[in-house]
C-alpha cells in the first residue's frame, strides 16, 4: 500500500554522519564514531553519536552514580544482602531520611539518615551539574537556553521537596524517602497530614498546567502529523515562512475553536505550561506546613471548599458527647 | 508488514498487557453508595469473592429459667461465675468447650483430678477472659452495641484466636544491615503498603501514640506539630483497620477531610471506641497475663498474643456477620445486679453503658 512518507518516521536518511559545528576552544572532544541504527530510526534519528560528555557531564554522571549506588546499597543492606529478596522486595525498599529526633542536624548517624543526606547531596550535585551542561551545550550551539530554564523549574520542585522545605520546617523527617512505594506512601501521608493537598491552590494550578501540558502536546503533535502530507514537519521553517501546511493547521484550529496558535506561539504555550507545572507545584510544597497547616480548613475559610450536608457525627473525644 | 511479523507483535503485545494487568482483579464488582452524592462515599465489593457465612456452634440446650441452686453451692473455687444458677453454669462450660477447645474438651482448662484446681494456666487465663468478656459487653457497648461478644467472636473453635499480634523483637538499630526502620516491607498488617508495619505496638497497647495527625487549625501554631512520619504511622493503622473489616477508607471517612467528624460516617465513632476498647483489652486483660503463659504462647519479645481489629472482625465489618450470640449466653453479658458478697476480683462490671440501646 502506498502512503505518503515524511521525515518523521518513515524516511531514514543515510549519508556521511553529521558531526555538528566545531566546538569552542577549551571544550573536550566529542566521544564515539557516529553510526546508523535502523531500529532507532523507527523512534527518532537513525544516527547514534557522537556524544559530547565534557567535564560537567562526567562530573554529573559520577555524582549521579554515587547517589544511585548509595541508595541501592542501603536497600540491599536492608534485606541482609540477600539478592533474591533485593529483587523481590525492591519496590518496597527505601533509603529513609533522618527521623524527627534529628531535626535538621547536618550529620546524623549514617544508619539513621546520614546516608540519605549524602545520597541527596550527590543527587543534587548531579542535577545541578547536568543543568549547567544543558546551559553550556545550548550556548555552544548558539541556541537559546530554554531547555536549561525548563529543567531548572523541575529541579526547583525536586529541591523544594528534598531540602528547602525540610530546612524551613527544621526537620529532615519532612523530606521524601528514596524508594518506589515508600515515596508514594509519603505523598499520601503528606496530603493527609496537611489536611488534603487538593485544597492547596498551587497544587490545583500545578495539576491544571500538568494536564494542560498533555493537552497541548496532544493538540500540537496531532496537528503537525496531520499536516505532514503538506510538509508540516518543517514547522520550524514555517515559523518564519508560512507554507500550505502551516496555513491549513491554522485554519483547522480557527474553524474548530475560533482561535489558533501560531507555529511559534504553540511552542511558547507548551514551554510555559510545562515550566509552570513544577514551578507552581514547588511553591505549593513550600507553603505547606510553613504558612498553611491544614489546606482543607484554609479552603473552608476562603469559601473555596464545597460543603456537604453535616452527617451529625460528633468527635467522641470531646467531653459531653454521648456514647 | 508480513502476517508472521504482525502475529508475533500482536502476541508480544498481548503478553505484555497480561503481565501489566496480572495484579488486577477481573471479577465483577458491586458498588454501594453510602454517603452524599459526589463525595465518593461508596463501598466496592467483589461479587465473586464473598466471605463465607460463619458457622455458629449450636447451643448445647435451651437456657432454662434462672432458678435453682447457685453454682457456688455446688462447685468449689468459683471466683467469677458463682452467682449463676448451676444449670446455666454447666451450660456455659459446655459452650466454652465448643468455642475454645472443641478438640481437647474440658481438660484443656481443667485438671481432671480436681476440676476446681487453678493449676492449669489455661484455667486462670479463661477466668480472666470471662471477666474481660463481661467488661467488653458492659463497658464497651459503645463499640459492641447490643450484639456483644462471646468467647467465640474471637476464638472460633481455636485455643488461641487466629489473628493476634506480638511485639517485634528489637533489632537493626545503629546499622543499615537488616534495618527497615520499621517500614518499607511488604507486610499484610498494613495492606502490603510501604507504611510502618507495626501499628499495633504504637497504637493498640495501653499507653499509645496519638493517632490524629491533621491539624485542627489553618495556620501553624508555632508549637511542635505532628510530622509526616506520624502520618505514615496512623496511615498504617488505618490500613490494618480497613483490611480487618474488609472495607475501604470511606466506610468511616469522607476523603475531603479525613479529620472532620461532621463529614464522617457514624462508623467512625464506632471505630473510635473500638480502638480504645482494644487498648483496654491489651493493657488490662491480655498484656498482664504474659507471666502465666508458657513460652510457646508468647511472642519473640516475650509478650502475650494481643488483640487487634482482625481478632474479632476477621474480614467482616460486623464480626460473625452481626450474629448475636450473647442473647443466648447472658452469663457473659454485663451483670444484671451486683453479685452478692463477691469474693473475687470482678473488675468494674458496674456500669452498663449509657445510651447503648440506640444501636446503629
Amino acid at each position: 500500500m502506498a502512503y505518503y512518507q515524511n521525515i518523521f518516521t518513515q524516511v531514514q536518511l543515510r549519508g556521511a554522519p553529521e558531526a555538528g559545528i566545531p566546538l569552542p576552544r577549551g571544550d573536550d572532544p566529542r566521544i564515539g564514531t557516529p553510526f546508523f541504527s535502523y531500529w532507532m530510526g523507527k523512534f527518532g534519528g537513525a544516527q547514534i553519536g557522537s556524544l559530547y560528555l565534557g567535564k560537567l557531564g562526567l562530573a554529573s554522571l559520577m555524582c549521579g552514580f554515587l547517589a544511585f549506588e548509595i541508595i541501592g546499597l542501603n536497600m540491599f543492606a536492608s534485606v541482609n544482602w540477600d539478592p533474591v529478596q533485593f529483587v523481590r522486595q525492591l519496590p518496597w525498599l527505601a533509603l529513609e531520611p533522618p527521623g524527627p529526633q534529628w531535626g535538621f542536624k547536618v550529620y546524623p548517624p549514617l544508619a539513621e539518615g546520614g546516608w540519605w543526606i549524602i545520597a541527596g547531596f550527590f543527587m543534587t550535585a548531579s542535577l545541578l551539574l547536568w543543568w549547567a551542561r544543558t546551559y553550556r551545550r545550548a550556548r555552544a550551539l548558539g541556541l537559546g537556553t530554554h531547555v536549561a530554564w525548563a529543567f531548572a523549574s523541575a529541579i526547583f520542585l525536586c529541591l523544594s521537596l528534598g531540602i528547602i522545605r525540610p530546612a524551613l520546617m527544621g526537620s529532615w523527617s519532612e523530606a521524601v524517602p528514596f524508594g518506589i512505594f515508600p515515596h508514594l506512601d509519603w505523598t499520601a501521608a503528606f496530603s493527609i497530614r496537611y489536611g488534603n493537598l487538593f485544597y492547596n491552590p498551587f497544587h490545583c494550578l500545578s495539576i491544571a498546567f500538568l494536564y494542560g501540558s498533555t493537552l497541548l502536546f496532544a493538540m500540537h503533535g496531532a496537528t503537525i502529523l496531520a499536516v505532514g502530507r503538506y510538509g508540516g514537519e518543517r514547522e520550524i521553517e514555517q515559523i518564519t515562512d508560512r507554507g500550505t501546511a502551516s496555513e491549513r493547521a491554522a485554519l483547522f484550529w480557527r474553524w474548530t475553536m475560533g482561535f489558533n496558535a501560531t507555529m511559534e506561539s504553540v511552542h511558547r504555550w507548551a514551554w510555559w505550561f510545562a515550566v509552570l507545572t513544577t514551578l507552581s507545584g514547588g511553591i505549593g510544597i513550600l507553603l505547606t506546613g510553613t504558612v498553611v497547616d491544614n489546606w482543607y480548613l484554609w479552603a473552608v475559610d476562603h469559601h473555596y471548599a464545597p460543603s456537604y450536608p453535616d452527617t451529625g457525627v460528633l468527635d467522641p473525644s470531646n467531653p459531653g458527647v454521648p456514647k | 508488514m508480513t502476517g508472521t511479523r504482525q502475529a508475533l507483535l500482536t502476541g508480544l503485545g498481548a503478553g505484555a498487557a497480561l503481565l501489566a494487568l496480572a495484579g488486577c482483579e477481573l471479577a465483577p464488582k458491586s458498588s454501594r453508595q453510602t454517603g452524599y452524592r459526589g463525595t465518593g462515599l461508596a463501598q466496592v465489593s467483589n461479587t465473586h469473592h464473598k466471605l463465607p457465612d460463619d458457622s455458629i456452634p449450636p447451643e448445647p440446650y435451651p437456657l432454662g429459667p434462672d432458678t435453682g441452686p447457685r453454682a457456688r453451692e455446688q462447685y468449689a473455687n468459683l471466683q467469677v461465675l458463682g452467682d449463676l444458677s448451676a444449670d446455666e453454669f454447666n451450660r456455659l462450660m459446655m459452650s466454652i468447650t465448643s468455642w475454645v477447645a472443641p478438640q481437647q474438651g474440658c481438660t484443656y482448662c481443667h485438671d481432671p483430678e480436681n476440676l476446681a484446681s487453678d493449676k492449669p494456666y489455661t484455667k486462670r487465663v479463661a477466668r480472666r477472659m470471662i471477666q474481660m468478656t463481661r467488661a467488653i459487653n458492659g463497658q464497651w457497648a459503645s463499640h459492641v452495641k447490643q450484639t456483644g461478644v462471646t468467647c467465640y467472636t474471637c476464638h472460633r473453635g481455636e485455643n488461641v484466636p487466629l489473628q493476634t499480634w506480638t511485639m517485634a523483637p528489637a533489632g537493626g538499630l545503629g546499622t543499615v544491615r537488616g534495618n527497615r526502620h520499621g517500614q518499607n516491607s511488604p507486610d499484610p498488617n498494613v495492606g502490603y503498603a510501604a507504611l510502618p508495619f507495626d501499628p499495633f505496638n504504637s497504637y493498640l497497647k495501653g499507653k499509645t501514640d496519638e493517632i490524629r495527625v491533621a491539624s485542627s487549625h489553618v495556620f501553624p501554631s508555632g508549637a511542635p506539630e505532628r510530622g509526616i512520619k506520624d502520618a505514615e504511622g496512623s496511615y498504617g493503622l488505618m490500613m490494618h483497620i480497613s483490611s480487618a473489616l474488609g472495607v475501604n477508607c470511606t466506610f468511616c471517612h469522607n476523603s475531603q477531610s479525613f479529620r472532620s467528624w461532621n463529614e464522617s460516617t457514624p462508623q467512625r465513632a464506632l471505630a473510635f471506641y473500638g480502638i480504645r476498647m482494644v487498648r483496654d483489652i491489651n493493657a488490662d486483660y491480655i498484656g498482664p497475663l504474659a507471666p502465666i503463659f508458657p513460652p510457646a504462647r508468647l511472642g519473640p519479645a516475650g509478650d502475650a498474643r494481643k488483640v487487634n481489629c482482625a481478632t474479632c472482625h476477621q474480614g467482616k465489618n460486623k464480626p460473625l456477620g452481626g450474629f448475636n450470640m450473647l442473647k443466648d449466653n447472658p452469663a457473659l453479658g454485663p451483670r444484671r445486679a451486683p453479685p452478692i458478697a463477691a469474693a473475687a476480683p470482678v473488675p468494674a462490671l458496674a456500669a452498663p453503658a449509657r445510651g447503648a440501646a440506640t444501636g446503629r
